[in-house]
């Protein structure tokens, strides 16, 4: 049986600092042994445990798509005693690594289909996974339109601006970028994700909605989805909640009978409307 | 069913032919409480007992346990897996529910290599309870003081001899060899009686009908205040809850080598959720309170058809408020819709 408590290592090979701020890094991890490696098959929106020896263990989705081999990104902010030591962590050194876990986007059912991605802050990592992951030349035929609507509180908020930057050149990609409060150098949106959504209005055709933000951002964008057509059944939100085995053991990231680390963390709204948590 | 029978006084050299083979598990006296503790000689345990203060879970699932332990400096990270036991052990003088509370570990260990291994290795001998008492209510959650459910060998006490029910295949090997007579008529008869007899002796429990649906349609009930209004959220229903199983994962450092350990954890206590952006899910003790109730006659039945407790009665004794789950569950089975 293979022990789902062990982690591998992996070595930083790059940190790319995202905000202003310096609270939100991206760390580039490769895998040291080939089987590890192979032994990491995973999708959009799964996530995986790392490991800072010594202070403990916190859940990341993976900001990389499987398209891109040879290793890993996280997008990680310093908030708790794991994310700070990580952090402090340099280039060549080594953390621990357990995944993938969870069910992650459902790449399959979404192929064929128009996807419109709603990030708002910190929670876009992921869907970057995913944007990636379906802008891969060997998939993006596979796929219908793209609609990304990605917004911050302020333009030094915003992460992979790399990215963002070369997205913004394509014709196959509908990328709609916001602030909340915009600098001196900024001349594009500025507005809350709930407002620019309903003034984008993307079609419900054919379409999956997926939607990853701050609990806030959420709460004020799906009665917009709604409104413009989808459906809760396509209407799928990746849910954050403290964690700590990630494999459905430990007893605290449930939400009613189902584990947010196993079952989730991607959910349709369907699915949840049948499960029993506080609306506030 | 084959039985045997077994006199009182040959427990004690029952229990040293087992210590050859087996580490034994077994209640013995401690400071005035009855504790499972692994015995060097038969002549220690006691089987004259209501029930310990601890359940055994502890023994397959420890109160702290290293997951590994790892060497690691800036640039390298080795980490050492234990070893598992191989030595068979064996748990002797259970009492029905605690031996049936592993059925419910099975499931939520179900991919773990640590107790799946322990599980594997381990026997249940049990004893059924000639006297329940009054806080048990093993009956009205599907158990009963001589459930057979989840043991290898169930005891049940008939005058100066026990009659020995055997459940497994792996509880008739333990008796290969011992020379136990076959029950005779009598001690059957007997044995029935005192079946009866404890079974009648038990109070109403918990009503289990309908319980799940109640509970999931009066999860916004503000009776949950009101219920849990007393309760200090110190989380010893669950240290002491034979099912419950949550646990916390910790390193323990020193200089460049640690372990990463697994530790029992409460979800009565406020950081059990505290996410570090502040967030918590379940932020008062009404929550809190709340998901121990329906993880145990909610969810689990949802995910395992199971319900999560197996009435030990263990949480209702040691509860520093009398906090008493029977009258949780009444309260709400007897909730009129919400409007």
């Amino acid at each position: 049986m293979k022990n789902p408590y062990i982690p591998f290592p992996m070595r930083i090979d790059n940190v790319v600092i995202e905000t202003d701020d310096r609270d939100i890094k991206t760390f580039s991890l490769s895998f040291i042994h080939k089987e590890d490696e192979a032994s990491f098959a995973y999708i959009p929106g799964q996530f995986a445990e790392l490991s800072d020896f010594n202070k403990g263990e916190a859940p990341f989705g993976m900001a990389s798509s499987p398209t891109q081999k040879g290793s890993l990104e996280f997008t990680i902010a310093k908030a708790g005693v794991v994310t700070t030591a990580l952090h402090n962590r340099e280039v060549g050194e080594i953390v621990g690594v357990r995944g993938p876990l969870g069910n992650g986007f459902p790449v399959d059912t979404l192929r064929g289909k128009n996807i419109v991605m709603i990030g708002g802050g910190f929670g876009f990592s992921t869907l970057r996974a995913l944007t990636t992951f379906v802008l891969d030349e060997a998939n993006r035929p596979t796929f219908g339109d793209i609609t990304v609507i990605y917004g911050a509180r302020n333009p030094g908020q915003l992460l992979y601006k790399d990215d963002l930057e070369q997205w913004g050149k394509r014709h196959d990609l509908n990328l709609y970028l916001t602030v909340d409060s915009r600098d001196d150098e900024w001349s594009g949106r500025v507005g809350l994700i709930p407002q620019i959504t309903k003034e984008i209005a993307p079609s419900a055709e054919n379409a999956y909605i997926l939607v990853c933000g701050p609990p806030v951002m959420i709460k004020f964008t799906l009665p917009v989805t709604r409104e413009i057509g989808f459906l809760p059944e396509r209407t799928l939100l990746s849910l954050e909640m403290r964690m700590k085995c990630g494999v459905g053991m430990c007893g605290r990231c449930n939400i009613g009978s189902k584990y947010v680390c196993t079952d989730g963390p991607v959910f349709s709204c369907a699915q949840l409307s049948g499960l029993l948590f506080d609306e506030s | 069913m084959k039985t045997k029978t077994i006199k009182k006084k040959d427990i004690a050299s029952f229990l040293d032919t087992l210590l050859t083979r087996y580490e034994v598990f077994a209640p013995v006296e401690r400071d005035e409480r009855v504790v499972f503790e692994a015995i060097g000689a038969g002549s220690e345990a006691t089987l004259d007992y209501q029930n310990t203060t601890m359940p055994p879970k502890g023994i397959l699932f420890p109160q702290t346990e290293q997951l590994f332990s790892y060497r690691s400096t800036k640039d390298t990270a080795d980490i050492a897996v234990p070893s598992f036991k191989e030595k068979p052990q064996l748990i002797f003088g259970i009492r029905p529910c605690d031996a049936r509370s592993f059925l419910l570990f099975d499931h939520a260990f179900d991919g773990d290599p640590y107790y799946i291994n322990r599980r594997g290795n381990t026997l249940l001998v049990s004893i059924g309870c000639t006297h329940p008492q009054a806080p048990c209510f093993c009956t009205s959650v599907g158990g009963g003081p001589f459930s057979e459910e989840g043991s290898d060998l169930l005891l049940i006490e008939t005058g100066d001899q026990y009659l020995i029910q055997i459940v497994t295949d792996r509880g008739a090997q333990l008796l290969e060899e011992s020379g136990f007579k076959d029950a005779g008529k009598d001690a059957l008869t007997l044995a029935q009686k005192m079946i009866k007899t404890a079974e009648a002796s038990m109070g109403a429990g918990i009503e289990i009908d309908g319980l799940k649906e109640k509970l999931d349609s009066s999860f916004e009930n503000p009776i949950w205040q009101e219920l849990t209004e007393k309760c200090l959220g110190c989380g010893v229903c669950t240290y002491l809850c034979p099912t419950c199983h949550c646990f916390d994962m910790v390193d323990e450092a020193e200089g460049s080598t640690g372990e990463r350990i697994r530790i029992w954890d409460s979800c009565q206590f406020p950081l059990f959720t505290l996410q570090a952006s502040g967030v918590n899910p379940r932020p008062t003790v009404k929550e809190r309170f709340r998901q121990r109730i329906m993880h145990k006659f909610s969810y689990m039945i949802e995910s395992y058809n199971q319900i999560g407790c197996v009435g030990c009665g263990r949480c209702i004794t040691e509860c520093p408020v009398n906090l008493d789950i029977r009258q949780v569950v009444h309260t709400i089975s007897k909730l009129e819709a919400l409007s």
